[in-house]
């Protein structure tokens, strides 16, 4: 029980990571296990929040914010992300900017067999597009969020964080 | 109806400092007509998404007014930007629609339900702040001044004649465009934006 307290990934460290990079803008459209996640980013002075009525929108909501100056990341599920192809092709890889996007892994685990298809798609899809990925599972996994912004901005490209922790504290209890 | 050149034409007077992007047929005709191309910014590059992108430009730079002229097509594509936009109440942004009814790149095919959809009362029933229908010229450019001084976000539905392109895309005549890049770079410059 112990170790398992221990693993959570904290919607805190997050938060705390967006601080860390100069994040203005989350462009999101909230899931069912990232509630507090959605909370905790609305109390923060320095962030806006821009919710979004679907999940392609939100790159090119990016865009428009990343011409004006401004520092977005897209917090999305991993179905939206399939969703939104035609969108990260036009308005991120052909942009040539770099972007984070936090993409929920929907489906993942690591202890069984995967059944879900989002999550049995998920690599490979970031795959076809040659979008590079980092997973979170636990706390100590935060600050690859820090190595994905500076592989984006060494690449001028998009680059994917999957939250793929099984037990994570993004719902309030 | 009327012509979107007849269009831009009675708007640019009332352009002012804007940033103006475009979009669909209907929309190349701005490139002769405007007289500020530094603040002339294209955003397309996705289907029915530079609606979306003109939305991100305008909350980034709260102080500039941020004029997007969508087309019918596009923004059947991507109509929940409706909500996002009203949600977002960017009070810079004017959000003109040319609808000219059909997909004039492609031949001429309807969009869906052409003619029959209230734009202006979607965006309305959205929570745009405020509304208009233009249907011909003589109303819009007695109107135009009241749209670009009426607090945002904005929504201007206008009847556009469509300009159907039937050529083989390899016969057609294109004229010269700036890139996506280039004008995003002389924007920048001009507005002095640094990249984060």
């Amino acid at each position: 029980m112990v170790q398992q307290q221990a693993a959570l990934l904290k919607p805190e460290s997050l938060v705390s990571e967006f601080k860390k990079n100069n994040v203005t803008h989350i462009v999101t459209i909230p899931d069912s296990e990232t509630n507090y996640l959605y909370e905790l980013m609305k109390e923060q002075p320095w962030l806006e929040v821009v919710p979004t009525s679907r999940e392609g929108e939100t790159f090119a909501i990016a865009l428009g914010l990343i011409v004006g100056g401004k520092v977005p990341v897209c917090v999305i599920q991993n179905t939206g992300m399939m969703e939104s192809g035609d969108s990260i092709r036009g308005m991120s890889l052909d942009a040539n900017f770099p972007l984070v996007m936090l993409i929920g892994y929907r489906g993942w685990n690591r202890h069984g067999i995967i059944t879900d298809s989002a999550a049995k798609y998920t690599e490979t899809f970031l795959h076809a597009m040659g979008i590079n990925y980092y997973l979170l599972e636990t706390d100590d996994d935060a600050s690859r969020i820090s190595v994905a912004f500076e592989d984006a901005r060494k690449n001028s490209c998009p680059v994917a964080v999957l939250v793929g922790d099984e037990y994570h504290g993004f719902n309030r209890e | 109806m009327f012509d979107s050149a007849d269009m831009f034409r009675a708007f640019n007077p009332h352009r002012g400092k804007s940033i103006v992007l475009v979009t669909g047929t209907c929309g190349r005709d701005w490139r002769g007509i405007s007289e500020d191309e530094k603040r002339d910014l294209t955003l397309q590059g996705a289907m029915g998404q530079t609606n979306s992108a003109a939305l991100g430009f305008a909350l980034s730079q709260p102080d500039e007014k941020v004029v997007l002229f969508d087309s019918e097509g596009c923004l059947q594509m991507n109509m929940g930007i409706l909500g996002t936009i009203a949600g977002m109440k960017p009070k810079n942004f004017v959000h003109f629609l040319m609808d000219n009814g059909v997909y004039a790149t492609t031949g001429g095919q309807p969009t869906p339900n052409s003619g029959n959809i209230n734009f202006a009362g979607m965006a309305n029933e959205a929570g745009y702040a405020s509304t208009f229908s233009f249907d011909n010229l003589e109303d819009f450019a007695d109107s135009i001044e009241q749209v670009m001084q009426a607090e945002g976000p904005v929504f201007v539905a206008m009847k556009m004649i469509p300009k159907v392109e039937n050529e083989p895309i390899g016969r057609r005549v294109r004229s010269p465009q700036r890139s996506r890049g280039e004008t995003i770079k002389v924007m920048q410059e001009e507005l002095g934006i640094k990249m984060a």
